[in-house]
């Protein structure tokens, strides 16, 4: 019988360290991209670092990883990582294992890209594969929105960096609210009560005081007390579902995504800033989402075409302005547009700077 | 009686299909000897057609004596796709920078395979290693082999979330400080905090080396580590010609223009930059990286708050400490590692008194206000920490100040 452990932590991440990065940690001269996907880093000392980065579901097999470890095997002495991107790189100080491993990982049906000007791996959450609040699916919004613009992965030809994040839910797990263009899985109806559970797994005045709305007030059903729904107050937050399970907010028919833009969490030239709202609601409709699909790509087309080099979409709309923003792509300003939550009032205009 | 699945059916086949690599291939894969992988193939497929997920909300189970580091999860239709009625994740803390090598990622696949659905994230967007769907009774075993192996469980619930940073000095010449051992040793320190909650709510700490920002830290972590520097950015002006000559570089319109502060001048022969006024965005460097350098007095900007909507809305982290050295060696012997150590603990212990259930310490920040929750945790207001001084007169004076 072996000793029970707890608490070690982490594996030293010194033991997967690559040789190569060992021997120069902390001491890298500078980078170059050879390709998209495919990088050099030069160390002080002349050493060079071969890194081929390759996009990746996210969700990924037992099958697939052995798969990676065969690859990392055959050419990068077992080393390979991960990306806070989600994308998968392999490393090597073997200049001439570079295009063979690209054309492995192409053959396996991993593209190659991400660097640089391009639209790197989609952030995103758990979807119906796995999340209990989710009001959309997440691997396979995602799966259609990069079928139709995988040429952006693995090319490098776009004004700037294009950071595209999908939550499904207003949870927004990952960055989305800070990206150029955020996919946002949203509730359209409130909360289902299912009295029945409530009384026994939910504590009432925690439930009442997570409303940001106060949208929740305590009343009594045949003797039991219980809770009801002021429905013009309810913003479909779902904070009430979080603490309570016996108000599920999902509906088929409600559901649906929203489209933000203009985020970004980089300090680069502007600050970082939130998404805005640019479409606020598309329905579902799997398996391909072509209403999704479309609106991403007109929003990527309409970017490429007017941005100036390393102008990311935010600073793009922040120089030509909100109104021809909306021109441009086409789409509709409406009510939903205008915000009414607590900081509502910043976001007005209030100087005459107006473009006509 | 419970039928065999081991390809999508329905509408979810469609994602087999297209350049992307397919996640519906993924589980097909590990359905091959997943009879639980099988089930979530039907179960995906239903929610494809029915339009809503189905997933129960809640549940908690976990390993003896963790509060976190287990997700829950069972599905409303146990009936019909019983190998997944209980589908719980873990999330298993990853090694700093996501690195890995084929030998022990080959032990976790064979764990993994052996006690769960053998589907994973790598990763999730704490940073963890999600190992996604097993059963309650699986837990113990799972952990046992799993902490053989070397690797633990990350946090969940109202504790300190697994912390994670960039790639760091392990690849990037623009890592100001070496966050992966930051990373390692302040997640080391914490194992109890990680492992057992008892905070007001979630907080999480991410560890970017630069500016640029690249585990979205600022947007994204209760605490937000960013690497900076405070002296010159190092020029060498044969490149800027050579970016101007050669690359065919507008330097005047792609860098001096695009520079935040308009603090670079260029003649054409030689680029000089005002760095008393230069605020460190990177954008020039990020352009001309083989000609321009961070200076090498560096460190880091400890930020607080930042969180996603849920409860009263989003916010991005600010500034509490505009500049906090975080060189080597990392010891609790380093007065500056120490300052850290001692500026967590003394954060937690304010919020974790004060603030409110499920209140996160960006919100119980703008409850309290900056200046109180400065006095608390015993550090001077500095105008790095504002975008403006107050707009608004109505001050609160406290009685010592009047007199």
């Amino acid at each position: 019988m072996t000793e029970r452990l707890t608490d070690i932590g982490p594996p030293h991440y010194e033991q997967f360290l690559p040789p190569v990065i060992k021997a120069n940690y902390g001491r890298w001269d500078h980078h170059e991209i050879l390709a998209p996907g495919v990088m050099v880093h030069v160390a002080e000392s002349g050493d060079k670092l071969y890194t081929v980065r390759a996009a990746s579901p996210r969700l990924v097999s037992v099958p697939k990883l052995r798969q990676f470890c065969d690859l990392a095997d055959k050419y990068c002495d077992g080393y390979f990582r991960f990306t806070s991107r989600n994308n998968v790189e392999f490393l090597t100080a073997k200049e001439e294992n570079v295009a063979p491993l690209k054309k492995d990982l192409e053959a396996l049906g991993h593209p190659v890209g991400g660097t640089g000007n391009a639209i790197s791996n989609i952030v995103h959450t758990q979807g119906w594969v796995h999340c209990h609040s989710a009001a959309t699916d997440a691997s396979g919004v995602v799966k259609a929105v990069m079928d139709d613009l995988v040429e952006e992965f693995t090319n490098m030809r776009l004004p700037g960096k294009l950071r595209i994040a999908l939550a499904c839910c207003l949870n927004m797990c990952g960055a989305v609210h800070c990206s150029d263009i955020s996919i946002l899985g949203i509730h359209r109806h409130p909360p289902k009560i299912d009295r029945e559970r409530m009384s026994k797994i939910c504590e009432i005045p925690n439930l009442i005081a997570a409303c940001p709305t106060a949208a929740i007030r305590p009343t009594m059903i045949d003797g039991k007390q219980g809770v009801e729904v002021l429905e013009e107050r309810c913003m479909y937050c779902a904070n009430c579902y979080t603490v309570c399970p016996a108000m599920p907010l999902a509906d088929a028919g409600g559901d649906g995504v929203s489209i933000w833009v203009g985020g970004k969490v980089s300090n680069a030239r502007t600050q970082p800033s939130f998404s805005k709202l640019a479409i606020p609601y598309l329905p579902n409709n799997p398996p391909r989402w072509p209403e999704v699909v479309s609106a991403v790509r007109n929003l990527v087309e309409v970017w490429a075409a007017n941005a100036r080099p390393y102008e990311r979409m935010g600073e793009w709309i922040d120089r030509i302005g909100w109104p021809r923003f909306f021109e441009l792509t086409g789409i509709e300003f409406k009510k939903e547009h205008i915000d009414d939550f607590s900081h509502a009032g910043l976001t007005f205009k209030r100087s005459t700077h107006l473009r006509f | 009686m419970a039928q065999e699945r081991k390809k999508a059916s329905g509408k979810l086949k469609e994602l087999l299909k297209g350049p992307w690599p397919s996640f519906v291939k993924e589980i097909e894969a590990a359905a091959q000897k997943s009879p639980m992988s099988g089930d979530l193939l039907g179960l995906l497929d239903r929610s494809y057609e029915d339009r809503v997920g189905h997933w129960k909300h809640g549940g908690i189970v976990g390993v003896r004596g963790y509060g976190g580091g287990v997700i829950g999860r069972y599905s409303d239709l146990p009936e019909e796709f019983p190998n997944v009625s209980q589908f719980h994740t873990l999330r298993v803390n990853q090694p700093a920078g996501w690195f890995y090598t084929s030998e022990k990622m080959r032990r976790i696949c064979d764990i993994w395979e052996k006690h769960g659905s053998g589907l994973t994230n790598m990763h999730g967007s704490t940073g963890d290693m999600i190992l996604l769907g097993t059963a309650t009774d699986e837990l113990e075993p799972l952990f046992s082999e799993l902490t053989q192996e070397g690797f633990d469980l990350g946090g969940s619930g109202s504790d300190l979330r697994t912390p994670s940073c960039c790639v760091g000095p392990a690849r990037c010449e623009w890592a100001m400080f070496d966050t992966l051992r930051v990373t390692y040793d302040l997640t080391m320190h914490y194992q109890d905090e990680l492992h057992r909650p008892y905070f007001p709510y979630k907080f999480k700490i991410k560890v970017a080396g630069c500016p640029n920002d690249c585990v979205a830290s600022i947007a994204r972590a209760d605490m937000s580590i960013i690497g900076i520097w405070r002296d010159d950015i190092r020029i060498d002006q044969e490149k800027v010609r050579w970016y101007a000559k050669d690359e065919g570089l507008d330097i005047e319109g792609t860098v001096v223009r695009r520079c935040p502060t308009g603090c670079i001048e260029w003649d054409g022969k030689e680029l000089k930059i005002d760095n008393r006024n230069c605020s460190r965005c990177m954008h020039c460097i990020n352009v001309m990286h083989l000609a321009l350098r961070p200076g090498k007095d560096r460190g880091a900007t400890i930020l607080i708050g930042a969180k996603a909507p849920i409860v009263a809305g989003a916010i991005l982290s600010s500034v509490l400490v505009p500049f906090m050295k975080m060189d080597p060696p990392y010891n609790d012997d380093d007065p500056n590692y120490n300052d850290l150590i001692e500026l967590i603990d003394a954060i937690w212990e304010f919020w974790g008194e004060e603030g409110k259930n499920r209140e996160r310490v960006g919100e119980f920040i703008q409850r309290v206000g900056l200046g109180n929750f400065l006095d608390a945790i015993g550090l001077e207001p500095r105008p790095e920490m504002v975008a403006h001084p107050r707009e608004n007169p109505y001050v609160f004076y406290s009685k010592e100040e009047k007199e």
